[in-house]
């Protein structure tokens, strides 16, 4: 059995939807930004398995990019999380609706 | 060989990601987590990148799950999390299963090259640091320079958001 494109990609679909899961069924704010960065690894591992297959180093380089801004956006979003965390004594996402219609 | 590598890192990637999310204990879901990201690090080698590799455990496993670990401990939200209701736990297994079969659909439907360097292979120089830094240093330096600003803003924005009172 030769390992192709094909393996990879379906492995990061099933590791993006695992993140897909997690976002829409934990209320705990931090287990959904976990699986957030959950989803952008799927996609990394997409990215690189295209980069094999077309032999071109390209897409290694904007998986760099990517967890660059995964990085800022974890910084920014525990960031947001230790605020809430005070304004509410609670990281419950159910309890943050300041912003709901 | 590499097949069975494969199919030995597939299934620890996904028992580690369905263990992120069905674990209640976030410390077990981070840690958990850590083991995710470290068998896409071996899959990243597989792939012939070793750079990005190493870059994915120094960053993600090293710098970020250590900054999602004190969060937690810090704020002491070590608490059992019992998720949402069930209709919406429903609801979400429901929307990412679709998700799953849209894309099982589309990557059957779609014909990819079969002149593909995964059978070709690649020259010995790929993925290595080398080429890396020449692609990004020369095509890719204005992104590149982009980049830091955006981890400045975000370091800044954190600081500024995290800090106790603004005088």
């Amino acid at each position: 059995m030769i390992i192709s494109l094909n393996h990879y990609l379906v492995l990061a679909a099933f590791l993006f939807c695992i993140g897909i899961a997690g976002v829409l069924t934990r209320k705990n704010a931090i287990i959904i930004l976990a699986s957030i960065e959950l989803m952008l690894n799927a996609v990394n591992l997409t990215f690189v398995a295209f980069a094999r297959h077309w032999g071109d180093v390209t897409g290694q380089v904007f998986v760099f990019f990517s967890m660059v801004v995964a990085a800022a956006e974890v910084a920014v979003g525990l960031a947001i999380i230790v605020v809430l965390f005070r304004h509410k004594e609670s990281i419950n996402i159910d309890e943050v609706n300041l912003l709901k219609w | 060989m590499e097949a069975i590598f494969f199919i030995i890192l597939s299934v620890v990637a996904i028992f580690s990601g369905l263990m992120v999310i069905l674990k209640k204990n976030p410390i077990s879901s981070i840690l958990f987590l850590i083991l995710a990201l470290f068998t896409t690090a071996a899959l990243y080698v597989m792939l012939a990148a070793p750079f990005i590799a190493a870059v994915q455990i120094i960053v993600y496993a090293g710098a970020i799950m250590v900054l999602f670990l004190f969060v937690i401990m810090l704020l002491n939200l070590n608490r059992i999390d019992e998720g949402r209701s069930t209709v919406l736990k429903t609801l979400g297994v429901i929307v990412a299963g679709t998700m799953l079969v849209v894309a099982a659909v589309v990557l059957r439907s779609v014909a990819i090259p079969a002149d593909s360097a995964f059978l070709r292979g690649v020259g010995e120089d790929y993925g290595t640091v080398e080429t890396f830094g020449r692609s990004m240093f020369t095509t890719y330096l204005l992104p590149f320079e982009i980049a830091s600003f955006l981890l400045l803003a975000a370091i800044i924005g954190a600081v500024v958001l995290a800090k106790k009172k603004l005088d």
